[in-house]
């Protein structure tokens, strides 16, 4: 039944070694603007809170297919616009995480704005009658603080952009899900055990994160 | 508040519980009519495509048009069945062997290549078409002449589709080829020059250059590539029906019928068409 794995015609590990490349090159850029983000939402200057509150429900409400179509359609098959990259699979490559940083950063953003909210209102004040400045309170007191409360919420975040990329097949980057349509399209007779091997592949890179960050948000959580 | 949030509630469960219902429903009319092996005189499903102009397309006011929906409604008319009592449903390219497979459809015409892999779930009738894998290129451009030209080309197609890995493994490994989700979104790059050629069948390239907005714009190269034996799929077994179905091609390509749709479909984008092809399965 499972045959089609022994033919050498597919390499399914470097597809999901694409995937792995996919999730951590977006998930370190989205939590950076994340942070961004979030700043923004919180900070003083109502034009930044006025951005930071309508690019979050615009982006967040924006199905992830439309926002990564957008990118290869958009920016780089209209506008000329290629990241750098000179074949198709390099663009496509960078298209897709800034997609995936684009839309991921939203969900980020939003978890680290309720760990603010766990962050007891007297330890900003406190920061504040010593004189720090609202980017100081933000991260040098706040910020640490609603990092150590929020890991497990990223942890979903993560979980849910490992299994995101792969929209990344609809512009053509040769992860996971482009090469079970390949695969679908030439071993018809075995749909099903295609799909349990690309289940299984998800599966194997999604619960030991789940497992390993869910000790970690236990080991670092603040004890209120 | 509370009885607001409570019907709010109750309205969601409502609705949930209504599309599940709903599909659940829909499919097993779906293959109560398919599977009746003709024997209820209401209904006959039939799959196709919905989204190639020239072979099978769904217009947006629920119209089909297309060649394999000129070949079904002809084969649905010899099996008995009047326009009027055909269904279509659409099989996408994965789909095709399980719609067949559960009796969700009675057979499929939708640019379906016969080949050895997919008989081992399904049979095939026909062939009815033979199809070539073919380059579209905008209707300037004069620099690809063969397969080889492509390997310092630009090239679009299909994600995981045949065409994409003829490319990638025989025809030019050295092309830079972009996989796109459908061929609608390769034709924008086509026409914006951020690819040089979009490659597939020809049938379903003609039907694109024949479409009414991209009339003049793009050309067909006219290289064979490939033979695709386009049959129409059916339940793997169903000796009777494929007897039946050959019959019926046969008696289309005799009477004309066949070459008028061929012309009526693909035509508008100088297609040569070659003479119908022999019938070799289930003799």
């Amino acid at each position: 039944m499972f045959d089609f794995l022994d033919s050498g015609q597919y390499d399914v590990l470097g597809a999901f070694w694409v995937t792995v490349q996919l999730t951590l090159y977006s998930a370190v850029g989205s939590l950076i603007w994340g942070t961004v983000l979030v700043g923004m939402r919180v900070s003083p200057v109502p034009l930044l809170r006025g951005f930071g509150t309508a690019y979050v429900n615009l982006v967040r409400n924006t199905p992830l297919t439309l926002v990564v179509i957008g990118c290869s359609l958009g920016l780089s098959q209209t506008l000329g616009i290629n990241l750098g990259g000179e074949t198709f699979k390099e663009t496509g490559f960078r298209l897709a995480v800034l997609g995936l940083i684009a839309y991921t950063g939203t969900f980020v953003c939003e978890a680290l704005r309720s760990g603010i909210n766990t962050v007891p209102v007297g330890q900003a004040e406190a920061a504040r009658a010593l004189g720090l400045s609202f980017f100081q309170v933000l991260t040098l007191i706040v910020l640490p603080q609603a990092f150590r409360a929020v890991v497990a919420p990223l942890t979903n975040v993560l979980i849910a952009l490992t299994k995101n990329t792969t929209v990344a097949a609809t512009i053509g980057v040769a992860e996971a899900a482009l090469l079970m349509k390949e695969m679908l399209e030439n071993e018809a007779q075995a749909v099903f055990a295609v799909f349990a091997v690309f289940a299984l592949g998800f599966v194997l890179l999604t619960l030991p994160t789940g497992l390993l960050l869910g000790w970690v948000a236990k080991r670092v959580a603040v004890k209120r | 508040m509370k009885i607001s949030k409570a019907a709010a509630a109750a309205a969601v469960a409502v609705a949930l519980s209504l599309t599940a219902t709903a599909c659940g429903g829909s499919k097993q009319d779906a293959s109560s009519d398919g599977g009746a092996s003709g024997g209820a005189k209401d209904k006959i499903v039939v799959g196709i495509k919905y989204d190639q102009p020239g072979m099978g397309l769904k217009t947006p006011d629920g119209k089909f048009t297309g060649f394999d929906v000129d070949v079904a409604t002809y084969v649905a008319k010899e099996l008995g069945y009047q326009p009027d009592q055909i269904e279509f449903k659409q099989a996408v390219s994965a789909e095709r062997e399980n719609l067949i497979a559960n009796g969700d459809v009675k057979f499929i015409v939708a640019t379906y290549s016969i080949n050895d892999k997919r008989k081992e779930k399904v049979d095939f009738a026909g062939p009815y078409f033979l199809a070539h894998q073919d380059l579209l290129v905008r209707a300037d451009d004069t620099s690809i002449t063969k397969a080889e030209d492509l390997n310092k080309k630009k090239l679009c197609s299909v994600t995981g589709s045949t065409s994409a890995q003829n490319v990638k493994t025989k025809l030019a490994p050295e092309a830079d080829l972009l996989e796109q989700g459908g061929y609608s979104e390769c034709l924008t790059g086509l026409e914006n020059k951020a690819v040089d050629a979009l490659t597939t069948d020809n049938s379903i390239l003609a039907g694109y250059a024949a479409q009414e907005k991209n009339k003049g714009k793009f050309k067909l190269v006219g290289l064979n590539l490939s033979n695709e034996n386009y049959g129409i799929g059916l339940k793997k077994g169903d000796k009777e029906l494929q007897t039946k179905i050959n019959a019926a091609l046969k008696k289309m390509v005799e009477d004309g019928s066949w070459q008028k749709a061929v012309d009526k479909n693909l035509g508008p984008a100088n297609f040569k068409s070659e003479p119908a092809p022999q019938i070799t399965e289930g003799s």
